[in-house]
């Protein structure tokens, strides 16, 4: 054990390769990726570059077929069973029978927690992601943006230090999708969590990452790791800076070179 | 209006429809008869004296709409409930018979469906005699359930609601099984990464999935139901019970008591089936269902 700060997500020489009916299809292949504490990581890439396989691998959905990982300096079935993270889907998944009160009450109840706690996480959460007010609401009776809040606090209810994010805004308009990137850095930002975000939009890449992780498909695998040069504070704007364009800029490139456009 | 408009006038056009096509059969098919008698009697009826005596004749081979119509009602609320010509009175014996043969065989459907779902073994090896048992003819089941339990000292409602469970378990385990698999992968996944126990994953995602298709399945076997309790009385030569005045009327050849006897079954039928629909939709109502 030494001193330096532990990874959170640490994965090494990782492929996974799924048996179809027309053969096997490597959906991971040799992905060597450290992850920090605090850090916002993106994953972008065409489909089957294996970003989604990815998340679901720490998440413990998928079993890794080769190489290893760990998360939390566990294996991510340990860790999973530690309830060490949330996980946010492309759709909000929320339960139709349930008030979004009762979705985000779901986890907890899952683990046990006292009516008097669960109160709690669920009025601090709703506030968190700005559904004060729409308690007793059933999914149907929010917009889709509202439901993928929802679904956001429900995954934030449970405190974990680890957000899995697999393209939560992919489904959601362009105008809906800034405010909510605006919000998720906010949220970020006061919450000090970590946070493994699926896109294949590049400029959501960009502008929410410390990190920006491009992957290419067959087979799917890590093409190249962009370091963010701009401030934690970023005001929407900032998309228009020259800064945040070259790194746009090296993403592209990256993912051409990953010859993602080929097809 | 718009309810009248778009619900009343069709129903009750095709009513009218199947009436008039009813009493053209009535004639048709009460004429023989009708033209055997008045040849015996050298009777010379005009042709509109011919069809108001094939309308109304004691015991005609098809009863005519009003036949039916005065029979069930004198029978229904002219008698006391009591009596054992009250239609009232067999309805209520049918009856209960076919709501204790319902809530057994929604209960054991249930349990079968649960029981597939989570043991692999069950789902490989039950489904198939599941299937099975529903192609032997109920007719051929009835009498055998019935004299075997009398012989080990059961009788009465028991066995008669029996057969009504052999009939109604079956759409409710086959609808279950559907229900409680209802759930998307994303739920499952879900519930996955927050580590729940089965029995966690069951009561919170699985059952509450399964509700409507629950509702659904019951609407199919309390009409089940009925029919098996019908049957249940058959062969046992029951006194009481729809089945009993069908087969009473059959004995005797009281045509009209036998519509009039089918009759009260499609109306305990239809009123079975709007309550369970009713029930189906306070449930959906309390569970946050988007009203239609």
């Amino acid at each position: 054990m030494t001193a330096v700060k532990p990874a959170v997500v640490a994965a090494s020489k990782l492929g996974l390769t799924f048996q179809t009916n027309d053969g096997p299809v490597q959906a991971l292949s040799d992905v060597d990726l450290t992850i920090g504490k605090g850090e916002f990581v993106s994953f972008i890439g065409p489909s089957g570059c294996g970003k989604t396989t990815f998340l679901r691998v720490i998440a413990d959905l998928e079993k890794p077929t080769s190489g290893s990982i760990t998360v939390n300096g566990m294996t991510p079935e340990q860790a999973r069973e530690k309830r060490a993270y949330g996980y946010v889907f492309q759709a909000a998944a929320l339960f139709p029978w349930r008030t979004i009160e009762r979705n985000v009450a779901l986890p907890l109840e899952i683990i046990g927690l006292p009516k008097a706690e669960q109160a709690k996480r669920i009025k601090r959460t709703m506030e968190l992601v700005n559904l004060a007010g729409f308690e007793k609401k059933y999914p149907w009776q929010l917009s889709g943006g509202m439901q993928q809040r929802a679904s956001i606090a429900r995954a934030l209810a449970f405190e974990a230090d680890l957000l899995l994010m697999d393209e939560p805004f992919g489904a959601l308009d362009e105008i809906v999708r800034d405010h909510l990137n605006e919000q998720l850095l906010r949220l970020w930002a006061a919450t000090d969590k970590t946070i493994c975000f699926v896109t294949h939009s590049i400029p959501e890449a960009v502008y929410l990452s410390t990190r920006i992780v491009v992957m290419s498909p067959r087979p799917g695998r890590v093409t190249d790791v962009i370091e963010s040069t701009l401030p934690r504070e970023r005001p929407l704007d900032i998309r228009e800076t020259p800064e945040f364009l070259a790194i746009a800029a090296r993403v592209r490139d990256g993912l051409r070179a990953g010859h993602s456009y080929e097809d | 209006m718009d309810s009248l408009r778009s619900k009343i006038i069709p129903v009750t056009t095709i009513l009218a429809v199947i009436v008039a096509i009813w009493y053209v059969g009535a004639v048709a098919m009460n004429a023989p008869f009708q033209r055997d008698m008045d040849s015996r009697n050298n009777a010379t009826p005009s042709t509109m004296e011919f069809i108001g005596k094939t309308l109304s004749q004691p015991k005609p081979t098809l009863p005519a709409p009003h036949q039916v119509a005065r029979n069930f009602f004198e029978n229904t609320f002219t008698r006391k409930v009591t009596s054992n010509r009250s239609l009232v009175y067999h309805a209520w014996v049918t009856l209960s018979s076919t709501l204790l043969g319902f809530a057994f065989g929604t209960a054991l459907g249930i349990l079968i469906a649960v029981g597939i779902v989570h043991v692999t073994t069950l789902d490989r090896s039950l489904m198939p005699w599941i299937i099975a048992s529903q192609t032997i003819p109920i007719l051929a089941i009835a009498p055998m359930v019935i004299v075997v339990l009398a012989a080990v000292g059961i009788t009465g409602l028991i066995p008669k609601a029996l057969i009504s469970t052999y009939l109604s378990f079956f759409p409710v385990a086959v609808g279950m099984v559907k229900g409680l698999r209802s759930p998307e992968l994303m739920h499952l996944d879900l519930m996955h990464t927050y580590n729940a126990s089965r029995s966690q994953t069951f009561w919170k995602l699985r059952v509450p999935a399964s509700v409507p298709f629950l509702f659904a399945s019951m609407k199919v076997a309390v009409a089940a139901s009925l029919v098996g309790a019908i049957v249940g009385e058959l062969p046992t030569g029951a006194v009481a019970g729809i089945g009993a005045k069908l087969l009473a009327g059959a004995y005797y050849s009281q045509t009209i008591d036998i519509w009039s006897a089918l009759v009260a079954g499609s109306v305990v039928a239809a009123l079975l089936v709007a309550l369970v629909g009713l029930a189906g939709r306070l449930v959906d109502r309390a569970m946050g269902g988007r009203p239609a």
